[in-house]
């Protein structure tokens, strides 16, 4: 995986946000605030051009770049949490121009591990860590078992999916939704959700390479 | 819905302009999204910052002047600003004795704030943080997000800033800030939810016979709902939260606030049943303030803010303020 694989996973996900903009909304407005989506399409708006405007020349350059366009960008927890996850997935693959997949999964180690420091939420609060952290531990055991690449990304998809969909039955104990207790439950949690898109797109860049 | 605006994504940028023209006493930087007092910084005075989500005016912008904030960074609507906001707001405000920052606790708030203070530290400005949480309705706990900061912002606010005035240091500012937090509790109810411009319908459905109880001010719903009353045991059931959490006494400063879309006269007619409930505990509302000063769009509904006074407090209330959104005694 090169630079131009990591170009095409961020525009991936741009214009899956863009698609899901209203989606997202939609399921912030049951337990948050109703401005997920607008708020993630502005900041991968912001992340495109940011990545036009001074090309990275290398897969961690171009995180490292992404991740300080949300931070700046996008405000809310959102911004400050995807941000940090992309700067040290960016940090993680260092200055290679070829990422294997066992450096991609520590990559997405490393994004996880900065989300929970920053955020301090675990799995089970109901937050994007539910989608997470399951897709990186997928994606980890597959990279083990030396699985071909497209699969194993589909598998970290899905993964992720299924991660979102557990947060349904949840109780919010982090992030907006916390405040609602156990009204949170029953409603998928919107940054899960906005996770499950990122992978989605990671497995749509891998098919495309 | 209807909504008096240009366009969705220039509602900040288009409430800013509008803020500029018409507040000759205020420097509006629409283009980073900082509002400063006129005349800053002062020198040898310590700067005042605050922020957060649009959609809650006067709330932060419209306390900009004297005697309160000498900055207010706006998000979008009910989305935190970005740590370059809050860079470039103490930078514009550090009079070389030093920065507060004074923050709603809501985790984009404290993200943001948080990552600003630490770029400010590398840039030589010294900064405080005072985290407001008065918002009664939420548990809190190691295990969430802890208590919001809502209607208490504006006593903090206004307390810090005639502090601040004085010429007092850094860590008074702040010790009075947290005091006046640590002193002050809110409770709010939402009679329909608001609608945020780029969402296009209200955040929550409430049916005309049923009310929010525990509501925030980003129309995230709130914990209970319960049947339409008078205003009377509305006002009662946000109270005995309030005297649950801490008991009502003596002298007290109150803050009933209107969410945006309700009546002032709605409004008198809970602070009336608000004034006899603390007379009924014992407590007395020495200093009180009706109207809409910590919003949430169009929502109609109040929140009650009580903060229990001392002398020092009542002093540094009555102290002259002038701000559009507050001004008295200059």
């Amino acid at each position: 995986m090169d630079t131009s694989f990591f170009l095409a996973w961020i525009n991936a996900i741009a214009t899956a946000v863009q698609a899901e903009r209203d989606h997202l909304t939609q399921l912030d407005a049951a337990i948050g605030d109703a401005d997920h989506g607008a708020n993630l399409d502005r900041g991968f708006a912001a992340v495109r051009q940011a990545l036009t405007d001074a090309p990275p020349q290398t897969p961690g350059a171009v995180l490292t770049a992404a991740g300080s366009a949300l931070i700046r960008k996008v405000g809310g927890a959102s911004g400050p949490l995807y941000g940090t996850a992309f700067r040290q997935m960016g940090r993680s693959l260092g200055d290679a121009a070829e990422i294997t997949p066992e450096a991609l999964a520590a990559g997405l180690e490393a994004a996880l591990a900065g989300i929970q420091k920053l955020g301090g939420a675990a799995e089970g609060d109901k937050t994007l860590v539910d989608a997470l952290a399951p897709a990186v531990r997928a994606l980890g055991r597959a990279v083990q078992d030396g699985t071909k690449l497209t699969d194993a990304l589909a598998a970290t998809e899905a993964a992720a999916q299924e991660g979102a969909r557990a947060t349904v039955p949840l109780e919010a104990r982090k992030g907006r939704a916390s405040y609602l207790g156990p009204r949170s439950v029953g409603h998928e949690d919107p940054g899960a959700a906005s996770t499950v898109l990122i992978f989605a797109a990671l497995r749509e860049a891998a098919g495309q390479a | 819905m209807k909504k008096l605006i240009n366009s969705v994504d220039a509602v900040v940028t288009d409430t800013l302009r509008g803020i500029a023209a018409a507040h000759p006493s205020l420097r509006v930087d629409v283009e980073n999204k900082v509002i400063y007092r006129a005349d800053a910084p002062h020198q040898g005075k310590v700067g005042l910052v605050s922020g957060g989500g649009s959609g809650h005016e006067p709330l932060h912008g419209g306390f900009v002047g004297y005697g309160m904030l000498d900055a207010a960074c706006p998000g979008e609507v009910f989305t935190s600003p970005v740590p370059d906001q809050m860079i470039e707001a103490s930078k514009g405000v550090d009079g070389g004795a030093g920065v507060l920052h004074i923050v709603k606790n809501y985790t984009g708030d404290v993200l943001n704030f948080e990552m600003a203070a630490e770029l400010c530290a590398d840039e030589g400005i010294e900064v405080a943080s005072v985290l407001v949480n008065d918002d009664v309705a939420v548990q809190d706990s190691l295990y969430t997000a802890g208590r919001r900061g809502t209607g208490a912002t504006l006593f903090v606010e206004k307390i810090a800033g005639a502090l601040a005035e004085t010429g007092a240091p850094l860590a008074e500012v702040a010790r009075v800030a947290k005091e006046v937090n640590e002193r002050s509790r809110s409770f709010g109810v939402a009679l329909t939810a608001g609608t945020v411009p780029a969402a296009g319908r209200p955040t929550f459905e409430l049916p005309d016979t049923e009310i929010e109880l525990g509501i925030g001010i980003h129309g995230e719903p709130g914990r209970t709902r319960t049947s339409h009353r008078e205003a009377r045991e509305i006002a009662r059931l946000a109270l005995d939260a309030i005297d649950d959490d801490v008991a009502l006494s003596g002298d007290t400063l109150v803050l009933l606030n209107g969410m945006g879309g309700t009546p002032l006269m709605e409004l008198y007619i809970v602070y009336a049943e608000v004034a006899a409930y603390l007379e009924e505990k014992g407590a007395r509302a020495v200093r009180s303030l009706v109207g809409n000063y910590v919003t949430s769009l169009d929502m109609q509904g109040f929140s009650v803010s009580v903060c229990r006074l001392t002398d020092e407090l009542t002093r540094l209330w009555d102290a002259p303020v002038e701000t559009p959104g507050l001004r008295w005694g200059r």
